[in-house]
């Protein structure tokens, strides 16, 4: 899996991928507000209409974004089904008799739950894992979170091993995938026999992989330590975020959106959430 | 007769994701049996990855890789067809018939893997057990032998490598680096390989210690009359030890043949960015230079011998 970075990060020149990563992190937290401000169907049919023009200024393909959803496939389709069988309302959808009672409520409610779901996922997919590398996300969320070091919470150094975890997580991936074929190419075997023999045949994989990676982490600390690397205090960066003001009309974008969505709540028709 | 033959082999790597990328483009390539074949190109020009399609490691995207005319990527249905009419698989259920061919299926991938030792770039890592001896042994194990026949075979596979008796008691963690990679060598060279594929076995070491692994690989091919694939981006090491050469760049092969044959072709080695060795380039200097000393010559050994035919016969000075 050479050059492909962890996570879902899809490499494109879209507006979405220049927006500075804070502003993407702000812009993800209003979003999931907006999904929660939403209480009927004029405010739903607007959450999709923007969950669609967000795909569209990112310039990932839908497919991939749909793709995204398949493993809370599960998730989805167990919320609505409780919704639908457990919601108790006015309209009752069944006869009488049965001892089933679906409600329409309970049809509404399913319906915008899913709704709600699936926008979730692809905004903050939109916002942070497709459009942001993993690293410029915790950069940004070590400047957002660092009024936290007034109150003494080391914000610098948490950011740092996220950093550090995140940048070895492909270069580890790589590694063990290297160890099993020269493993493999001595003829292990990790797939038959028992599971007491499956598991001993790991032994041939993690020790080489422990070692390796211990000697990355003491070659990286003398590195670290050769550049006078002593934490957070008084650090500059080679790569300063800048905020353009393309970023704050963004987030306000944003928020704007959340309070039309508040106001839209008023011109609802069909059924409205309680 | 070739050992091994790429036929129109193709690897695409990510293949229908952002990051695609072609390794291999269209290789048509035949590997003489019993000889010496030595792979120089590039970074990146491919050569680590034909060295893992030969073992059955991964397949190729396109086309068929051929070990004495059997396609190593066989698809189970085509074992399958083969297996239908043998007397063990004709009186199975469906399901345990369909079990009993998978099982086949990774029992030849990993007989392909004793037949065709590959031994990956710095090898190093691959050491786990707790003493050399055992793991040099994990191949013979894997091959199922008899304890005799693992314990003569991790004998002999560090003698071809010159690993000294002493050292197989200690952790492989201790050694040296040109040591771990002789016992990394060793490992694969104790399964008795027919072919033997080495990917920069000498990279990083020492002059020393690059000496020393050419010379093990050397007198393992010659003892065992076995063939052997070593990609290496030394010239002087290919003109002494290989009989065979291929010249890769781009993910194709730009030439092959023997030494001499590739050698000669100086115009297009440079424009591929590659040199001839460097004793050639001396010989060729001595030449402008007046003296009377033959073209074709590529080991520091021809040519001392070659100067001094120079001199004694005295033909004029320089
Ligand atoms: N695991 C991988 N994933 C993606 N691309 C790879 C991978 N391994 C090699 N490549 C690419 O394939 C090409 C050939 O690589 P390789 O066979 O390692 O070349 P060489 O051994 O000649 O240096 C290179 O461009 C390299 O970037
Ligand atoms: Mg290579």
């Amino acid at each position: 899996m050479k050059g492909v970075a962890f996570g879902q990060y899809y490499p494109a020149v879209s507006p979405m991928h220049r927006i500075d990563p804070r502003a993407k992190v702000i812009m993800a937290v209003l979003y999931i507000v907006c999904t929660f401000l939403c209480k009927n169907l004029t405010g739903f049919i607007a959450l999709l209409l923007s969950a669609i023009l967000l795909v569209t200024l990112s310039h990932i393909p839908l497919k991939l974004v749909l793709r995204s959803l398949r493993p809370i496939l599960f998730i989805i389709a167990f919320t609505s089904v409780i919704n639908i069988f457990m919601t108790k309302g006015e309209t009752l959808l069944t006869p009488e008799s049965w001892k089933i009672k679906i409600y329409a409520e309970g049809i509404w409610n399913a319906l915008f739950m899913v709704l709600r779901i699936t926008v979730l996922i692809i905004g903050t997919g939109i916002f942070l894992t497709y459009t942001t590398t993993p690293i410029a996300l915790t950069d940004a969320l070590e400047y957002l979170l660092s009024p936290l070091k007034k109150i003494k919470i080391p914000v610098h150094d948490f950011a740092m091993m996220m950093t550090i975890a995140l940048r070895f997580i492909p270069t580890l991936t790589e590694e063990t995938e290297k160890i099993m074929n020269a493993q493999k190419a001595r003829g292990a075997d990790f797939t038959t026999g028992s599971l007491l023999k499956r598991a001993k045949a790991l032994i041939p994989i993690l020790v080489p992989l422990f070692v390796s990676a211990f000697n990355r982490a003491f070659d990286l600390a003398s590195a670290m330590e050769c550049r006078c690397y002593h934490g957070g205090e008084g650090r500059t960066r080679l790569n300063v975020l800048h905020y353009r003001a393309v970023d704050f009309v963004a987030i306000l974008l944003v928020a704007a959106f959340g309070v039309g969505l508040f106001f839209l709540n008023r011109y609802g028709f069909g059924y409205t959430l309680s | 007769m070739y050992k091994i033959y790429l036929d129109h082999v193709s690897y695409i790597y990510g293949q229908g994701t952002p990051f695609e990328k072609k390794a291999l483009d269209d290789v048509s390539l035949g590997i003489r049996a019993g000889c010496m074949t030595g792979i120089i190109g590039h970074t990146g020009s491919g050569k680590s990855t034909m060295m893992q399609l030969l073992n059955g490691l991964a397949s190729p995207t396109e086309g068929k890789v051929l070990l004495d005319d059997y396609d190593i990527n066989s698809r189970p249905e085509e074992v399958l067809e083969a297996c239908k009419s043998l007397p063990p698989y004709r009186n199975l259920s469906k399901s345990a018939a369909k079990k009993a061919i998978k099982a086949e299926v990774t029992r030849r991938r990993r007989e392909l893997c004793f037949r065709v030792g590959l031994v990956m770039q710095y090898p190093e890592y691959q050491l786990f057990e707790e003493t050399v001896f055992k793991d040099i042994a994990f191949g013979p194990q894997n091959m199922g032998l008899s304890e005799e026949e693992i314990k003569a075979r991790v004998l002999e596979a560090a003698e071809f490598t010159g690993i000294e008796s002493d050292l197989l008691d200690k952790s492989p963690f201790d050694l040296s680096g040109g040591q771990k990679r002789r016992v990394a060598l060793a490992g694969v060279i104790a399964m008795r390989p027919e072919v033997l594929v080495l990917d920069e076995p000498a990279a990083g070491l020492d002059p020393r210690g690059r000496d020393f692994i050419f010379e093990g690989i050397s007198h393992y091919q010659k003892t065992t009359g076995s063939t052997v694939l070593i990609v290496s981006h030394s010239m002087e090491d290919m003109a002494r030890y290989c009989d065979d050469m291929v010249v890769m760049a781009n993910g194709q092969v730009k030439m092959h043949g023997n030494c001499k044959e590739v050698f000669s072709k100086v115009s297009d080695l440079s424009s591929i960015g590659l040199d001839i060795p460097q004793i050639t380039q001396l010989m060729a200097l001595l030449r402008e230079k007046g003296m009377d000393v033959p073209q074709d010559i590529y080991t520091v050994d021809a040519a001392v011998s070659a100067v001094k035919r120079f001199l004694e016969t005295g033909k004029g000075g320089v």
